[in-house]
């Protein structure tokens, strides 16, 4: 898995390098002093004035990625041993271990039928005195008693929306210190002294995402303020310590190989890819001072969705999630996995997107927020993976009378008016297995 | 049933050419006919309803004849009418001792301070001077009385940008008594709630299809118009547009106008927003005065409108909201755009005209205005109830005033949340 992982980096490091050179921007500059001061100005309104992005193109995208992984193989792996494996019909063919229905059921235990949902049973149909009034009166007790552990449990049934910001913030162990904000203030010190080439794919990944999203386009500004900082960061090269995957290194100019000259780039380590930027939007729905979204945001990111972008064998990491998504529709739903299979629409084609994005810019934001409350809940991402088999599940009839790829992709196409929560317990606690 | 079904086809005329409108009639197998052949239903324009009830020429319509507006909109729809009415309608409510018009200690109404501070120019050019006076560091907008689409609006922060207004300038060339150059000054709101660092106004469509009793329907997908440049109060962007007006037909021509969503939010996203980062208790108030102002608006104009059964109406409601969760009414549509900006722009307002034909011609048959006007519940589809006198007198008169005294907004008003419940206002 690491030589993967150090392979894919080696390619994305040397697009980025070419990108440099074709272009000839450098790696990083310092900026004039006349340019700090009107970048300074703008810092508010970075949206409404972009350099031409035109030649920029995204380092790589989710597609690009799902290619590396279909291609990863285990050479010391004999297919003959697991009967089971043997008959996988996906694209990954990594035999990791997944959860199956059953343990899935008893890790997701509280969302079983038997026990109240929000995104379920605070709709209107229902009585608020039989679940949600009781439910938000012990969020808000969590909450007085600044509780970390018993918020996290507490969202597995979901957060009230007026608690949520701060239950999050609970769970992550954020707490706005004067430090802390004088970090952010830092961070943006830096965005303003130098440029980095990096800047300019964030940028045009805003424009190419969140600002033509219904929900997100709003807070285009904030994205900007987030994502530079984020660039910048280099206490976030302390999560490559738990991380498949190693920062990017340069070298300063003329000292090609020379280790006293290696720098990490970005600072933090991170490149960003087509669809960064939607980690960061729907963080804008709840917080709106600048340097908490920042460290909500970083939280996030180091304990969550960089599992998204590197390859491992974590349960949590984008490999096993696309086996678990790729196992669960298998056993599952076979002949629909059979169907699409033969009409050459790979199911895991279609939801991988999904994934590495953890559902951000597909869902509604209310359900998205739905969702990531459980991710923070159960501290895992697994569930990105059974709500991806879910969704196909719900679509079964439409999908089976597809008969190209592109007709399933628009089938599942817009996702945007469905209730998740349901579609999780039916499929966990409903379906006959 | 065959030839009953024949004979019961709508007969329909438009001035609009929209497809949102045309697609609807069509989609209900009514026909088409000209003005002057014999129609049931006929969605005009205001120029048109002025002819129909206009004393030359007028004429009378028939029981199984609907159009689309009553015949004096205009004393909801004109700004200076609106505002004119309301200020008839708060003095008169003061005189009869209502606790509605209760003062706070500053003399400012408690529960009917909606509508900024508006003079009619040139008619209160020496009160508005005075007023201004009291304030001089404050922004006022200009606003031409009988104009739409931000046309002619511009902002002034100094007495000499309007000298032209001023009823004692003898210098003046621009003096005119004819309504067509009005204009009414309001107190600029220069401190709106931002989001995203945006100024955002939202538009709501109210359906009225009676003044007497009173019965109104709010659609629940309203929305939130973004102007596309980050607002700033300061006196240099006074002229810049694009900052201050969030008209679409103006923001469209912006550099950053996005034709995918339009820059343009939905009422629930709104209210996700609002109560992730305000908390519910507010956010609930804040709606609640919403419906409440809006009530409160017909009500005021209710007395003066011509109540023809053949009207029904479809307004275009325009509320700010400032940085204190204060809403503001800003003005009245009669003719709220029935044009698409976006695809999802166009399925609202397909939507709308949809929800809103289906309420006030019922069962899409040739209809009769002498019925009742109360639909069942099952036709209203995206609409809800907001204010139903019939049903409100019913429950007695004297529950009017019960639950006010501690509560900041008085009345209880609806209780609807993000996800839709249905709900119907408690307060008469």
């Amino acid at each position: 898995m690491r030589k993967a992982q150090g392979s894919w980096e080696k390619r994305i490091l040397k697009s980025l390098n070419s990108m440099c050179t074709e272009l000839s921007i450098p790696l990083a500059r310092k900026r004039p002093a006349v340019e700090q001061k009107e970048l300074l100005n703008k810092w508010n309104e970075m949206g409404t004035d972009e350099p031409d992005l035109s030649l920029f193109r995204p380092v790589y995208a989710p597609k690009d990625f799902l290619e590396v992984l279909i291609n990863l193989r285990n050479p010391n792996y004999e297919n003959g041993d697991s009967l089971s494996f043997r008959t996988h019909l996906g694209l990954i063919q990594v035999p990791l271990k997944v959860k199956g229905i059953p343990e899935l059921k008893e890790f997701f235990v509280e969302l079983s039928l038997t026990t109240g949902q929000l995104g379920i049973d605070d709709s209107t149909q229902v009585p608020p005195e039989l679940f949600e009034n009781e439910h938000v009166r012990i969020g808000q007790k969590v909450l007085a008693e600044q509780d970390s552990a018993a918020a996290q449990q507490y969202v597995r049934q979901g957060s009230p929306t007026a608690l949520r910001a701060e239950l999050w913030t609970l769970i992550l162990n954020i707490s706005s210190q004067p430090e802390d904000i004088l970090y952010y203030e830092q961070l943006k010190t830096n965005v303003i002294q130098h440029d980095l080439l990096v800047d300019s794919l964030i940028y045009k990944d805003v424009k190419l995402t969140a600002s033509n999203d219904d929900y997100y386009f709003v807070f285009e500004d904030y994205l900007y303020q987030v994502l530079l900082c984020f660039s910048r960061d280099t206490s976030v090269l302390g999560h490559f310590a738990y991380n498949s995957a190693s920062p990017p290194k340069s070298y300063i100019r003329g000292k090609l190989g020379l280790e006293e000259y290696a720098v990490f780039y970005p600072p933090n380590g991170v490149i960003p890819f087509h669809g960064f930027s939607m980690y960061v939007a729907p963080l804008c729905f709840l917080y709106h001072e600048p340097s908490k979204l920042y460290q909500i945001f970083r939280e996030m990111y180091v304990r969550f969705f960089f599992r998204l972008h590197s390859i491992s064998s974590h349960p949590s990491g984008i490999v096993s999630l696309c086996l678990l998504f790729e196992t669960l529709l298998q056993t599952y739903l076979p002949q629909l996995f059979y169907h699409l299979r033969e009409i050459g629409a790979q199911p895991l084609r279609i939801s991988f997107k999904w994934m590495v994005r953890a559902f951000s810019g597909y869902l509604a934001t209310d359900q998205l927020l739905l969702l990531w409350d459980r991710i923070l809940g159960y501290n895992s991402l697994e569930i990105l993976a059974v709500l991806a088999a879910a969704v196909f599940a719900f679509r079964a009839v439409n999908l089976m009378e597809v008969t190209s790829l592109a007709a399933a992709e628009a089938v599942l196409a817009d996702l945007s008016t469905l209730k998740v929560m349901p579609l999780l317990q039916i499929f966990l606690f409903a379906t006959v297995t | 049933m065959h030839a009953r079904v024949m004979a019961g086809k709508v007969k329909w005329v438009t001035d609009i050419e929209k497809s949102v409108l045309i697609n609807n009639f069509e989609k209900r197998g009514w026909i088409q006919v000209t003005e002057n052949e014999d129609w049931n239903f006929y969605w005009m324009s205001v120029q048109t309803i002025r002819n129909v009830f206009s004393v030359e020429t007028g004429y009378r319509l028939s029981d199984d004849q609907i159009v689309n507006h009553f015949p004096n909109h205009y004393e909801l729809t004109r700004k200076d009418l609106m505002v004119k009415n309301i200020k008839r309608y708060r003095k008169e409510l003061e005189k009869e001792g209502s606790p509605l018009a209760e003062k706070d200690e500053n003399g400012k109404y408690l529960y009917l301070d909606f509508v900024p501070i508006t003079y009619m120019l040139p008619a209160d050019y020496n009160l508005f001077v005075e007023e201004f006076r009291k304030s001089p560091s404050s922004t006022w907008i200009m606003k031409p009385c009988g104009k739409a689409q931000g046309k002619g609006i511009f902002l002034i922060n100094k007495l000499s940008q309007i000298k032209k207004w001023s009823r004692d300038s003898k210098t003046s060339s621009f003096v005119t008594q004819s309504t067509k150059e009005a204009y009414v000054i309001s107190l600029y709101i220069n401190n709106p709630l931002l989001i995203g660092g945006r100024k955002f106004d939202l538009r709501l469509y109210v359906l009225v299809s009676t003044y007497r009793p009173l019965r109104c329907y709010m659609y629940k997908l309203g929305f939130c118009r973004f102007c596309t440049v980050k607002y700033t109060p300061s006196t240099s962007e006074l002229d810049n547009m694009f900052v201050h007006l969030t008209n679409v037909a103006i923001q469209k021509h912006g550099e950053d106008y996005n034709h995918i969503h339009g820059g343009k939010w939905t009422v629930s996203n709104l209210r996700l927003y609002l109560e992730s980062t305000r908390g519910r208790e507010v956010t609930t108030k804040l709606f609640d005065e919403i419906h409440w102002i809006i009530v409160q608006s017909l009500k005021a104009v209710a007395p003066v409108m011509n109540n023809d059964k053949h009207c029904f109406e479809c307004y275009g409601y325009d509320i700010i909201i400032d940085d204190k969760l204060k809403p503001w009414l800003i003005e009245v549509n009669a003719s709220p755009s029935l044009t698409s900006s976006t695809a999802n722009d166009r399925i609202l307002k397909y939507n709308l005209i949809n929800d809103t034909l289906n309420i006030a011609v019922p069962n899409g048959e040739i209809p009769d205005c002498k019925w009742n006007k109360s639909p069942p519940k099952e036709v209203l589809g995206n609409y809800e109830i907001l204010y139903d006198e019939e049903l409100a007198q019913g429950d007695g008169a004297d529950r009017e005033l019960r639950g006010r005294p501690g509560q900041a907004l008085g009345p209880r008003g609806i209780r609807s949340r993000d996800m839709g419940r249905t709900v119907l206002t408690t307060w008469k």
